[in-house]
Order: structure tokens, then sequence, then C-alpha cells
């Protein structure tokens, strides 16, 4: 089990004033859904935290080492990422495509191996898109590509999940399958941390919440003490009415 | 991906590459059946034919193998670089460096290796050149790097056409069809074909990594992968390719581009089977298309370019429309 920790972290996010810095830990078994508006640098954050981009200062740490002193292999063993856009630049199938998570526990020199694929596999499976693995991604709609990259990430398997709005383009149905999928992730012991745009959907999945505001403000905490209708309010610029429904609070635009 | 058995094309490839070799030094001026071809291979045969075959042929039939291996190594490499099938060592000015690097050496009248090595090291210059000013304030993305290349390019096609007309006309034809890509100027094989024998070896590696990077580079840090110093490797790789290939051969254009789109094609994004699958293939084009300018209007024979040229347009234009 690793823990992903910030120290005193502000991303780089040129021409905006620095903020509140980020001191946040990521422990195994949470699900954390970061929300804010359009441009607000929840991307930035996420690549941040990956160790793919310069913090303009902190940093980030793996059980308490900081990111940029572990080797970008066992750093990718540990902690993997949804991106937001992908290349398809190539051909390659779902297949192939999913069994690139392999590649941080192979040696240069290894072959993937049946065990290897029986992962990937599992993982298509798991998303649902087992009947599509010899298609050609570029052929997919986007809620196939976009499960066909979690297959991905979780073919790789690491400890930490980082997801860049993982809902995007998936049905009702598909968005309930991911959310029950990471949740039960977190239940193995793993680290959820994903973007939202939905509220709703963040209400009902995740145990901490994470609001970044447009002037580099923030604030985190349980979902059930962020998840208030005047802080949301006041992120988004936007009146909201809420309910609560089987237990959980339902936001719509007022 | 290595899930179907990746011999099986590797193999199919050999053997027609040993097949157009054959052909290769079986066909010219003085025609040798298969039969005394095969009999001077294993050692028999006239000392005539063996000179023909051993002497004169064959070193051209294996400069012409390297060189189409080494260009089609190089544009795959470069295309995985720059995440876009679209890329060539031409395109990005390489052959054009090496050209201008040549061409200067015969101009101030050198001759031999110094024009080699000239040509050698216009084509590092191309590369630092491209690279260095994509690189510029620190974002280093492929369309910057191919639009950089393709100024540049055009760039050096203006510094050949400033030579050219300073060149005295005695001097013309030999520079025109060094520019053209002409294998009869081919010194020794060897060299090329080592060259190409251990790139194809190195990306046994590093052919994973190259799948991963084919996806992106901020996909292929968060899988693990040094891009950098990777990207860095490849691009280096390329250029010594290229310009050992423009050394031996001049500008022979299209194989960089055409043969690892093709074998795309069929065989999928797999570097580990398309780059050995490229060197395979690009000789086996070339030894033909060699072949080819040799025999069209013998005793006169054409630039190896402009077949290559003429077969290379029109395929591409059909593989681009067809899988659209």
């Amino acid at each position: 089990m690793t823990r992903l920790t910030t120290e005193a972290l502000i991303i780089d996010i040129p021409g905006r004033a620095s903020g509140v810095p980020l001191n946040l830990a990521i422990e195994p078994g949470q699900v954390w859904g970061v929300l804010g508006p359009n441009g607000v640098g929840k991307t930035t954050l996420l690549h941040t935290l990956a160790g793919l981009r310069e913090p303009r200062s902190g940093q980030p740490l793996l059980d308490g080492t900081p990111l940029r002193e572990i080797r970008r292999k066992t750093v990718s063993q540990q902690m993997g990422l949804v991106f937001q856009d992908r290349q398809d630049g190539f051909p390659a199938t779902a297949l192939e495509t999913a069994l690139i998570g392999r590649h941080p526990w192979l040696s240069p020199w290894q072959m993937e191996s049946g065990e290897d694929l029986a992962i990937a596999e599992r993982a298509l499976e798991a998303l649902d898109v087992i009947h599509l693995k010899d298609r050609l991604v570029n052929t997919l709609s986007g809620g196939e590509r976009q499960r066909v990259a979690i297959a991905t990430l979780m073919t790789q398997s690491p400890e930490i999940w980082l997801l860049d709005e993982p809902t995007n383009h998936l049905d009702l149905q598909h968005q309930t399958a991911v959310m029950k999928l990471l949740r039960q992730q977190a239940a193995f012991g793993r680290a959820v941390f994903m973007c939202l745009h939905d509220l709703n959907l963040a209400a009902r999945w995740c145990d901490q919440i994470l609001l970044l505001y447009p002037d580099g403000q923030a604030c985190w905490g349980p979902a059930r003490d962020m998840l208030v209708t005047s802080a949301l309010e006041s992120l988004f610029g936007q009146r909201l009415l809420s309910a609560e429904l089987d237990g959980f609070p339902v936001f719509v635009p007022g | 991906m290595p899930i179907s058995s990746p011999y099986k094309p590797l193999l199919i490839l050999l053997i027609a590459g040993f097949l157009a070799a054959l052909i290769s030094i079986s066909i010219g001026s003085t025609a040798i059946g298969f039969e005394d071809t095969l009999r001077v291979i294993t050692g028999s045969g006239t000392e005539l034919q063996k000179t023909l075959i051993l002497e004169l042929r064959l070193p051209r039939t294996l400069s012409a193998f390297a060189t189409g291996g080494l260009l089609a190594v190089a544009g795959a490499l470069m295309q995985v670089l720059l995440r876009n099938p679209l890329a060539d060592p031409y395109v990005l000015g390489l052959s054009g460096g090496a050209a201008v690097g040549a061409l200067l050496a015969m101009l101030a009248g050198a001759a031999g290796f110094l024009v080699s090595g000239s040509a050698f090291a216009g084509a590092m210059l191309a590369t630092l050149l491209v690279f260095g000013l994509a690189h510029g304030s620190g974002s280093w993305t492929p369309s910057r790097l191919l639009l950089t290349g393709v100024v540049v390019a055009a760039g050096w096609g203006a510094i050949i056409t400033l030579i050219l007309s300073m060149t005295p006309a005695s001097r013309l034809p030999g520079m025109l069809y060094w520019l053209m890509g002409d294998l009869s100027h081919a010194a020794t094989p060897w060299p090329g074909l080592i060259i190409l024998v251990l790139v194809c070896l190195m990306v046994f590696p590093l052919g994973r990594a190259l799948n991963v990077l084919a996806r992106g580079s901020l996909q292929a840090a968060a899988l693990g992968v040094s891009v950098r110093p990777l990207e860095w490797l490849i691009y280096l790789m390329a250029s010594l390719l290229t310009a050992t290939a423009v050394t031996m051969a001049g500008s022979v254009g299209f194989v960089g581009l055409v043969v690892p789109h093709m074998l795309r094609l069929v065989l999928g994004n797999d570097q580990r089977l398309i780059l050995p699958a490229c060197a395979l293939a690009g000789g086996t084009l070339l030894v033909l298309a060699d072949t080819l300018a040799r025999v069209v209007i013998a005793p006169e024979q054409l630039p190896v370019g402009v077949i290559t040229a003429l077969i290379g347009v029109p395929t591409f234009l059909y593989l681009l429309y067809r899988s659209r």
C-alpha cells in the first residue's frame, strides 16, 4: 500500500497567483474527487502529482520520498494516470493498447507473457470492452475508447489511480459501472484521485473532496463537509438547489 | 504485439531479400542465368563470371540493400519520434544537409572519402539544426519539429541550387546523379550493413519503450519511460542511419516513407517487429529498384532515386486513399 502526499504543493499555472499550498494526504482506500470550474488547474494538478510537470513550489511524495528522487519506472509501478486526451497516431487494437500498461513491470529484454495477456484481457472484461479487443482503437466510439484507457490503467495495476474525468463520454450505465469499479479498487486498498465535472457523481461515489477555486484558493476534506450548497455555489458561480436522496446529496442548477 | 509468432513475416521478408539479390546479380549488361549465378556463389563458375558477380555486381547489390534498409529504419524511427506516419529523413531535411555537405566537398575538388565524410557531417549538422531550433523555448512538439524540418529542408534545397549554379558545367553530371540517388558511386557496402545490423539488434531492448512512446510522450512518461533521453537516442540513431545511407547512395527518396507505412498496414505497429521488417523490406525494395534502374534503358543507367520516386509516390497516394 502506497501513500501519496503533497508538501506545500503549488501547481504552476502561468499568470496566476500561487494561492493556497496543498498539503494533501491521499490514503489507501480513499476515493478523492477534485471539483472546480474549467481552467482551474485540475489536469495540471493531476500531471504534477504524477511527476509529469514541475510544480511552482513544494513537491509530491510517495511514501514520504520526494517523487523526483524516485526512478520513473518505480513511480509508474505505484502510480498510474488516465489522461483526458489521448494520441492515436498509429493504428493499434484495444488489446494492444491495454497491454502497454504492463510496460512498467517488464524488463527491456522481456516479451509480454501469457500472464500479461491474461491481465490485460481481465481488465478489458472488467470495463466491458473485451468484445472489442481486436478492433482498432481509432474506430471505437469516445465512450469505448475511454473504457479502453481505464482498462490500460487497470492493466498497469498501480496502487494509486489518478484519473482525469474518467466518466467523459460514458453513458449512464457505464458511468455507474466505472465508479463501482473505482470504489472496489479502493476497497482493495488502492487510492483513487480523480477530476470530475458532475457534482452528483462526486457526491455519490467520493469520500474525499478537493475544491479548486480560480484564484488559486483550495479546500479539501471529507465529502460530507465539503459538498455544501453555499461552497459549491461560490465555486461554480451558479445558484444550486439541493436535496437528499437515499442518503446522498443531489445538486441541480437553480 | 507478439501475439502471433513474430518470426514468420521476418522469415518471408528474408527469403524475398535473398531472391531479389539473386535476381539483381544475375541481370545486367551480360546476362548470367540463375544456375550460373548459384554456381558462382557456391564457389565454381568461370573466372569472368566470378569477377562480374563477386567484384562488380555483388558489392553494388549489397550497397543497395544496405541503403534501402537504412532509410526504411530511419523513416520508421522518425515516425515514432514525431508520432506522425508522414515523417521521413527527407521531410526533416537530414538528407538535404548531407547533400550540401557532399556537394561542397565536390565543388572544392575533393573526392572519395572526403565527400563521404563531408556528407556525414552535413547530415549530423542538419540533425542538430532541426532539433536545436525546434527545441528552442523548451516545447518540443511533433508538429513544431516537423515544420522546422520542412523549412530547414527548403533552405538546404536553396543552397543546393546555389552550389549547382556556381559549378562548372563539366562537373555537373556527377553531382546531379548524386543528388537524385545513385548506387554506382557506392564504395563499399560494409559500414552500412554493419550499422544496419547493429541498430536492428539495439531495437530489441528498446522496442517496447518505442511502442509506448508512439502513444504520446506524456503517456510514455506515465508508464515509466525516460522520454527525453529516449527521444534523443532515436533522433541520433535515425541521423546516423540517414547519414550513412546518403553517404553511400545520395538522396534516394520515399523508401523511408513508403516501406514503414506498407508494413504497418500488414503487420501492425509493434516496433520490435516493424523495425527489423523495415530493414529487410527496404533493402529488398531498393535492390529491385536498382536492378530496374540498370536495365530499363541499358546500357545507360537511371538514378535509382527516380525509380523509387516513381514507385513510391503512386503507392503512397494509393495507400493513403484506401486507408481512409
